[in-house]
Order: C-alpha cells, then sequence, then structure tokens
C-alpha cells in the first residue's frame, strides 16, 4: 500500500527543476569559468549560498519575495491570477534555487578543466564562442553535466525545509514525499513512513550508483593524452 | 637531409609586419619589430625571452599594450586606431607547443574544424588533400589518443594549413621528435609552403634548427630583438657575444658538400665565399646538398707559422683584420676569404705578437666543425 500522489509529484517536481536549472546553469557555470571579472567571487558566493543557509532562511525570503506584498509576487499575480506560495509553480521555483549549487558546481569544475589550449585552438580556427562552447567545451565535461544534473535531482527529490516553507503540504500540489513521511511519523503512522523512506532511499542510490558508473565510462571512451 | 637555405625567397605575397610593446611584468617588457615576408622566419631565444608572447600576440590571444600588427595591407591590430580583430578572424595559423588537438573529435573531424562553413563536397576535397599531402590521409578516422607523437604533429599542421592561413605560426613545435620524423614534417611543410607563399614564424630554442631551417633568423632575448638577418650575418651583428652565447657558435659558414668519405667518417663541404675545403664528420648529407657549417670561435687554434704534422686536417692561411678584448678572452677576427671569429687568452695573443694585419694560420680539427641540422 504506497501512497502515489507523493511520489509522482516528486518526480515531476524534480523533472522540471532539472530542466530548469539545465537551462539557467550552463550559462552561469559557463560565465563562472572564463569571466576574469574582478567582482566573480561575489556571483561565486550567491550560488553557494544554497549550501550553507538553513532551508528555513532561504524558504522564509523566498515566502516574503513571493508574498502579495512584493512586487515579484504582485506581477506573478497580475499574471496568473494567483499567488506563487503553496503552488507547484512556487515550489519550483523555489526548488530551482535550491538546488542551483548542485547543478553548477560540478559544471564549473569540468568547464574549468577543460585545456584552455583547446578553446584558443578552436577560436584562432575561426569558431565563434558558442560553437566552441557546443562543439568543444561541452563534450569535453559530459562528466559533470550528467553530475550537475543527478545532484541537482537527487538534492531535490530530497528536499524538505524550502518545500515546507514554501509549498506546505497540500496534498497532489505540494506535498512531496519527504513531507509525506513527515507527515506519517507525525500522526505515528510509522509503517507509511517506512515504505516511502526505503523507496526514497533505492531510488537515491540506484541513481548516484548509476551516474558514477556512466560516469567512469565516459572518460574511458574519450581518453584525454596530454 | 637537402637544405636549401637562402634558395626560396621569392617575391613574397604578404608580409607580416610587427610592432609592438606589451608589459608582461615589472621588470619585464616585450618590445618587438620585425617584418617577416614568405618562407621560415626563425624567431630564436632563451626560455623567458618573449617568443610565445611574441606568437600570441600575433595570433590575437594576448593583447599588446601598443603597437600595429598588419599582414600585408590587413591591419588586424593597432592601438593608435582601436583595431584588434579576435583571433577568430585574423586568418592565421598557430601550432601550438602541445598541438591542442582535440581529443574528442577523429583526426578527420579536427581537420574539418576550421572550414565547416564550406560546402561539403568542397571541405571534403580539401580535408582530403591536406590529409594526402602530410601523409595521414589512412589516420582520419582516428583519435588524437590513437596515433603516434609524428602523426599528432602531421593532424594538427594539417588542421591549421586547412584553413589557408595568412601567416603560419608554430611554437616549437617539433622538440619532442626525434631528428628524423622531424626533418620529414619540416621538408612536408616547406613543400606545402612553396605553392602558398605564406610567412612561417618559427619559435625555437635551438640554435642548430634555427640556422638549419631559416630563410631568416631572429634573435630575441629579454623581450628585446637583438638580431635579425640572413642566418650568416646573424652572428654578425651588434652584440655578438650574447648572440654568441644564445647561439652556442660564433661562426656559421653555407656551404655543399664536395665529397663523402664513408670508411674516414669523414666528408668535405666546400664553403660558398671562397671555395675553401673544410673536412666535416660524416652526416647523412649527400654529395651536392646545401648545408651549413658551425665553428666555436674557441674551437679554432692560430699558428704563426705554417703548421706541420699536426692532426688536425683543415689549415687555412689568413690575415688578421681585427682586434679586440672581450672580459678575458681576446677575440680575432681573421680572413681567410671569409672571416673567421677567433677566441684566444691574452697570454697567447702577446706571445704569437698578434695584430691587425699580422699573417697567420687557422687549425681546424674535423670534430670541431658541426653540420647543422633540425
Amino acid at each position: 500500500m504506497i501512497e502515489w500522489p507523493p511520489i509522482v509529484l516528486t518526480l515531476k517536481l524534480a523533472a522540471v527543476v532539472c530542466a530548469v536549472l539545465l537551462v539557467v546553469g550552463m550559462p552561469i557555470a559557463w560565465w563562472l569559468s572564463f569571466s576574469n571579472w574582478r567582482w566573480k567571487f561575489l556571483v561565486e558566493s550567491m550560488v553557494a549560498l544554497p549550501l550553507v543557509l538553513p532551508p528555513t532562511v532561504l524558504g522564509f525570503y523566498l515566502l516574503v519575495a513571493f508574498g502579495p506584498e512584493s512586487p515579484v509576487g504582485r506581477l506573478y499575480r497580475a499574471i496568473a491570477g494567483h499567488g506563487l506560495p503553496f503552488t507547484f509553480a512556487g515550489l519550483a521555483v523555489a526548488s530551482v534555487i535550491y538546488s542551483l549549487p548542485f547543478m553548477v558546481q560540478p559544471m564549473v569544475s569540468a568547464f574549468s578543466q577543460v585545456d584552455r589550449a583547446l578553446i584558443n585552438a578552436s577560436s584562432i580556427l575561426g569558431a565563434s564562442r558558442w560553437r566552441t562552447f557546443f562543439r568543444i567545451v561541452l563534450p569535453l565535461s559530459v562528466g559533470g553535466v550528467v553530475t550537475g544534473i543527478v545532484l541537482s535531482f537527487a538534492h531535490t527529490l530530497g528536499e524538505f525545509g524550502v518545500v515546507l516553507m514554501v509549498g506546505g503540504n497540500i496534498p497532489g500540489a505540494t506535498e512531496t514525499i519527504s513531507i509525506a513521511i513527515y507527515d506519517n511519523v507525525q500522526s505515528l503512522n510509522y509503517a507509511a513512513a517506512n515504505r516511502m523512506a526505503v523507496l526514497l532511499l533505492a531510488f537515491s542510490f540506484i541513481t548516484l550508483s548509476l551516474t558514477y558508473a556512466l560516469n567512469r565510462r565516459v572518460w574511458d571512451v574519450w581518453p584525454l593524452h596530454r | 637531409m637537402a637544405l636549401v637555405p637562402g634558395e626560396s625567397i621569392h617575391e613574397s605575397q604578404a608580409v607580416v609586419s610587427i610592432d609592438i610593446a606589451r608589459r608582461l611584468s615589472d621588470s619585464f617588457e616585450l618590445r618587438a619589430s620585425l617584418r617577416a615576408s614568405a618562407g621560415f622566419t626563425m624567431i630564436l631565444g632563451p626560455s623567458g625571452s618573449g617568443k610565445t608572447t611574441l606568437l600570441d600576440c600575433i595570433a590575437g590571444l594576448a593583447r599588446p599594450d601598443s603597437g600595429r600588427i598588419a599582414i600585408g595591407e590587413r591591419v588586424i591590430f593597432d592601438s593608435a586606431r582601436g583595431i584588434d580583430l579576435p583571433p577568430a578572424s585574423r586568418r592565421i595559423g598557430y601550432l601550438f607547443q602541445s598541438l591542442a588537438l582535440f581529443p574528442h573529435l577523429t583526426v578527420e573531424r579536427n581537420v574539418e574544424y576550421g572550414i565547416a562553413r564550406m560546402p561539403a563536397a568542397e571541405r571534403e576535397r580539401r580535408v582530403s588533400a591536406i590529409l594526402d599531402s602530410f601523409r595521414i590521409g589512412d589516420l582520419r578516422g582516428r583519435r588524437p589518443g590513437e596515433i603516434s607523437g609524428g602523426e599528432r604533429q602531421r593532424a594538427a599542421l594539417a588542421r591549421s594549413l586547412v584553413t589557408d592561413p595568412a601567416v603560419m605560426l608554430l611554437d616549437e613545435p617539433l622538440s619532442a621528435l626525434d631528428l628524423g620524423t622531424r626533418s620529414k614534417i619540416i621538408e612536408d611543410l616547406r613543400r606545402w609552403n612553396e605553392s602558398h607563399r605564406i610567412p612561417i614564424l618559427y619559435v625555437t630554442h635551438a640554435p642548430e634548427e634555427a640556422f638549419a631551417l631559416g630563410e631568416r633568423v631572429v634573435v630575441l632575448e629579454a623581450g628585446r630583438v637583438i638580431a635579425d638577418g640572413m642566418p650568416q650575418d646573424v652572428l654578425k651583428a651588434p652584440r655578438r657575444e650574447t648572440i654568441a652565447r644564445i647561439v652556442g657558435f660564433e661562426n656559421v659558414f653555407d656551404a655543399t658538400v664536395a665529397a663523402t668519405m664513408e670508411s674516414q667518417g669523414t666528408m668535405v663541404c666546400r664553403l660558398d665565399a671562397n671555395h675553401l675545403e673544410l673536412e666535416v664528420p660524416l652526416t647523412s648529407a649527400r654529395v651536392g646538398a646545401r648545408v651549413r657549417v658551425a665553428v666555436r670561435a674557441g674551437d679554432i687554434m692560430i699558428a704563426a707559422e705554417r703548421p706541420r704534422g699536426l692532426s688536425a686536417r683543415n689549415t687555412f692561411e689568413g690575415r688578421v683584420v681585427e682586434m679586440r678584448r672581450a672580459g678575458v678572452t681576446v677575440v680575432a677576427m681573421v680572413d681567410s676569404g671569409v672571416t673567421f671569429e677567433v677566441h684566444v687568452t691574452p697570454g697567447a695573443a702577446e706571445e704569437l705578437r698578434l695584430a691587425p694585419g699580422r699573417q697567420v694560420w687557422l687549425v681546424l680539427k674535423t670534430y670541431s666543425c658541426s653540420l647543422v641540422e633540425p
């Protein structure tokens, strides 16, 4: 007897967050890897903030930022007809911000490891930055990108604090697995909590193992002889 | 191998002219002014003399603080007019020391990388032609990690040249290769350039390579050009001592192999300037091949009378034309049809009463003469 709605919702949330992060995170990672701007460290700190902040702090500020008093909240309400907090969209936005470093940091480390000489060679051969990125940097950073996708997916699966603050526990809309486990424990329904916890544990372990195994193969296919 | 120094200077299609300054640290500034026409211009200098920075500035990877770089009429950098073309639009080929072949792409994909915008048929034709002319046609499906060092060099060279660059830059590209592989690749590059006639700037810290290959040699020291000209003229430039220290020999002569004595392990080279015959150690050069003979000034002996009963095979009569002190060494310039620079100790100079106008005999051991080869 497994409660499916929280599981489906969680997977959907993780997938949406991952897709958004891929699009948003890649340019940020590219910029962080190659910019020489002297204040770059400020952006680096911003991106890394969710790693150190308690989820409640982040959730609290997001709640305020999404609220009817804030410009962002009002703009969203004007467009969508309802507020962001306690909706799936609000949850997704919060999760994107919360999981950002998990997507960006593996990418930055992979991009930075690409030999600068290859990038120089590419531009001397007439390639645009765009082409250099997609033909040289990205293919040589596949491992980092895959790691980023998996880490941010897994991180979104397991997040609790931000979801509780921004999403609440509305079944079918914002009740994710971690919230459902919490609710079950609160109502002393340990059997149901255990079923979900085991599922989350197994799923996380399998995805991580698959990525690490796959990652190793990626490098075997493309030997880097220096 | 057949050397053709000084032979292939034709009318140049494009001349690259460089006049730049770039400060790298408080104590080091590259300030270089030079022009290179079609053919090999060797840029020689000790490490840290600014050679790679110079190439980076030409390619657009480094930005000079001031100055101007032009290829023919086309200005690619001019600080005064605010011109600074990005590397992608400079039409320059650059062979890095590390080669920088794309490790995830096959040889074929690497080579066609720079001509991706061409129609497929034209692209395929060009790639095939260049792969064949660099003798790596059968490697097109391999990745850089799967081929030998020499083959990687050829692939990287083909990748640059297929884009039809207006200037080709090479940064110590062949230093990791053995002599045979190296000279074959250089011959291929020379043959390619017979039909393309572009300036090739070749950076090296190996004087033998510079003097053997170059139609012109530019010597760089501490960011400055201290000599620039035909190989045999470079050693005669001002600041001779510095140049000799960098180069490792003071005398260099163009010559032709006149005879080889395999059983003796020697051969005879006839100097172009005065048909003087020098016995030198045997190399793979054939009779009739054009070579350059290098001799250290300290390896030449001076005799006041015609020497007899010596093991040394080369004795020439000459006349002292110039004498000067350089530290604890006496430098004598002796005219023997060509001018030899000879270093002796002050004591020896005094005992032999060396002075301008004095008739002397020069003695060179066979093994003091070396052929410069890449």
